[in-house]
C-alpha cells in the first residue's frame, strides 16, 4: 500500500514539475508509437479494406494468418527485426540497430496485422450494407477501397487506436532493437523496465501511472475529434 | 477521396517522425552495473563536454555486450570478464583490451541467514555451506560478466550447483536487479558486484554477508570493435573515448563517483595488460 500511495505521489511529481528527462521519454513514445501507427495504417488500413471486398483463393487464409499474426510475441518481432537491421544482417548497412526508427519498425511490424485484421472485419459489415449502392455505380472492388476506407473512418478510428494502445504498452521489442539508450532510444515502456530492476518500484509505478494518463488522453482526445467531426457533418 | 486519405495519412506520419538530428556520437555496448550504478550518468556528461561526442550506451549483461560487439553493432565495448575478453580480442573482433577500473562482488542474503556464512571470508567455504544448507541462490543465468565470476567461484569451490537445479540452485536469466528482486522475494543468496548493490533500492532484509576476498576481485576492460571487420566502425571516436577513459581525466571522473560517500569503482588503467 505504501508503494502504491509513494507511486501515486511520486506521478504527480513528475507531472507537476514536468522533469525534464521523463518529459522528453513521453514525448520520444509518443512520437515512435504514432510513427508506428502511421506506418502501419498505409499497409494495414488498404489490405484490411481489400479482403473485406476482394473475394479470390486463399483469402480466408490470408485473414487465419492475420488473425494469428495479431499474437505475434513482441520479443519475436524484435528478435526479427534486430537480426534483420545488425550490421551483419542483410540491412545492416543502412545502421538503424538502436534508433528511434528501428523501434518505428518494430512496433509498426506488430500493429499492422491488428490494423488489418480489425478494419478488414469494420469494413466488411459496411461493405455488405454499400455493395449494391456501389456496384450500381460500376465501381469495381479497387475502386470501391478508397472509398470504404474514407466512409468508415469513423470506425476505423477506434481501430487505430487499438493499434497505438498495443505499441504504446509495448516493452519486448523496442528494448531489443532500441537498446534502451538514455536520451535517445528510451520510452517509457522501457524506463519502468529500467527501474524495476534498479529496485526503484515507486518510481517504476510513477512513470506507468503517467503512461496510463497519456494513453488515457491521447483516447479521449480521439474521442473528442470524433464526436466533433460527427456533428459537424450532421 | 483517395488525395484525402494520403494527405491524412501523410500528415500524421510527418508530425510523428522524430526530427533525427545527425550529431557526433559513438555507440557503446556496457554492461548493466556501469550503468544502473549511475557511473555513465556521472562520467560521460564530462566526456562529451569535453570532445563533442554523445555516447550512447547499451546496457546489457557481458555475454550479451560481446555479442553485439561482434555482430558489429557497437563501437566500443566495456565490459567484466576478463576471459572472455581477451577471447574476442584474440578472435579479431576487438583491438587492444585495456584495464579501466575495478570494484568487487559481494555476496548478500537475507539477514536471518539460514546457512550461516555471515562474516566468512573465504568465498569457497561460504559457497560449500550454502550448497550443503540447500539455501536458495539465485543466479544470473547470462552469461554475464556477473555470472562468469559465480561459476568461477563454484569451482574453485569444488561444489556443482548444477546439482541443486530446480531445488535451492535458482537461474533467472536476467539482469543484475531482477536477479536482486528475485533474491529479495524469495530470501535467497546472490552474488552481486557492489555498484549494483549499492544504488540498489529494493533490498528489503538483504545485506552483505561476505566480502573481502582476493577471488571477488572484478575487472572491467574496454577496447574497440575491430574496424577491420567492420568497415562502419568509428574509430577515431571511439579509440578517443577509450583514450579518455584511461587518461588522468577519465580516471579522475571514475574515481569521483560515489555513493553516500562511498565510490563505487576504482580506476587502475595505469595496471598494463600485459602482452596484449
Amino acid at each position: 500500500m505504501n508503494d502504491l500511495q509513494g507511486a501515486f505521489v511520486q506521478a504527480v511529481g513528475l507531472v507537476a514539475t514536468a522533469d525534464p528527462a521523463v518529459a522528453g521519454i513521453v514525448l520520444l513514445s509518443l512520437r515512435v508509437s504514432l510513427a508506428a501507427v502511421a506506418v502501419a495504417a498505409l499497409v494495414g488500413l488498404p489490405l484490411g479494406a481489400l479482403l473485406a471486398v476482394a473475394r479470390f483463393p486463399g483469402r480466408r487464409a490470408v485473414i487465419v494468418a492475420l488473425n494469428a499474426l495479431m499474437g505475434l510475441p513482441p520479443v519475436v518481432a524484435g528478435l526479427l527485426i534486430y537480426v534483420l537491421l545488425s550490421r551483419s544482417g542483410p540491412l545492416g548497412s543502412l545502421g538503424l540497430l538502436f534508433t528511434p526508427t528501428a523501434m518505428v519498425i518494430a512496433q509498426a511490424l506488430l500493429i499492422a496485422p491488428i490494423l488489418a485484421a480489425l478494419s478488414r472485419q469494420v469494413l466488411e459489415a459496411m461493405w455488405e450494407e454499400y455493395a449494391e449502392q456501389l456496384r450500381s455505380f460500376g465501381a469495381g472492388p479497387w475502386r470501391a477501397v478508397p472509398t470504404l476506407l474514407w466512409d468508415g473512418r469513423f470506425a476505423l478510428l477506434t481501430v487505430l487506436l487499438a493499434g497505438f494502445g498495443r505499441a504504446s504498452a509495448e516493452v519486448g521489442a523496442v528494448m531489443i532493437v532500441g537498446g534502451n539508450i538514455e536520451g535517445f532510444t528510451r520510452l517509457m515502456t522501457t524506463a519502468i523496465a529500467l527501474e524495476t530492476s534498479k529496485g526503484d518500484l515507486p518510481l517504476a509505478l510513477a512513470l506507468g501511472l503517467v503512461l496510463m494518463a497519456i494513453v488515457l488522453g491521447v483516447n479521449a482526445l480521439a474521442q473528442g475529434l470524433r464526436d466533433a467531426a460527427q456533428r459537424s457533418l450532421g | 477521396m483517395f488525395r484525402r486519405l494520403l494527405l491524412t495519412a501523410g500528415l500524421a506520419l510527418g508530425l510523428a517522425l522524430p526530427a533525427l538530428a545527425q550529431d557526433r556520437s559513438i555507440t557503446v555496448a556496457s554492461t548493466t552495473s556501469t550503468e544502473q550504478s549511475g557511473l555513465f550518468g556521472h562520467i560521460l556528461p564530462l566526456f562529451t563536454r569535453e570532445t563533442g561526442i554523445a555516447v550512447r550506451v547499451v546496457a546489457l549483461g557481458t555475454g550479451q555486450a560481446l555479442d553485439v560487439g561482434r555482430r558489429g553493432d557497437a563501437d566500443v565495448v566495456f565490459v567484466h570478464d576478463r576471459m572472455a575478453e581477451l577471447r574476442f580480442v584474440q578472435e579479431g573482433h576487438g583491438v587492444r583490451r585495456q584495464h579501466v577500473m575495478f570494484n568487487d562482488f559481494v555476496i548478500v542474503g537475507p539477514a536471518a541467514d539460514p546457512a550461516g556464512i555471515a562474516g566468512l571470508r573465504d568465498t569457497a567455504a561460504a559457497l560449500t555451506r550454502l550448497a550443503q544448507a540447500r539455501a536458495p541462490f539465485i543466479s544470473r543465468g547470462d552469461r554475464s560478466g556477473t555470472h562468469a565470476a559465480e561459476l568461477r567461484l563454484w569451482r574453485q569451490a569444488g561444489v556443482d550447483p548444477a546439482s541443486g537445479r530446480g531445488a535451492w540452485y535458482r537461474e533467472v536469466g536476467q539482469g543484475m536487479g531482477p536477479a536482486l528482486n528475485t533474491a529479495a522475494a524469495q530470501g535467497g543468496y546472490i552474488l552481486t558486484d557492489r555498484a549494483t548493490w549499492l544504488s540498489f533500492r529494493n533490498r528489503q532484509d538483504l545485506r552483505i554477508l561476505v566480502e573481502g576476498d582476493a577471488r571477488l576481485f572484478n575487472q572491467y576492460g574496454v577496447m574497440l570493435v575491430n574496424p577491420e571487420r567492420h568497415a562502419h566502425v568509428k574509430r577515431a571516436d571511439g579509440q578517443r573515448f577509450i583514450d579518455w577513459l584511461v587518461s588522468p581525466a577519465g580516471q579522475a571522473a571514475i574515481a569521483g563517483y560515489k555513493i553516500n560517500g562511498e565510490p563505487l569503482f576504482f580506476p587502475n588503467a595505469a595496471q598494463a595488460e600485459p602482452g596484449i
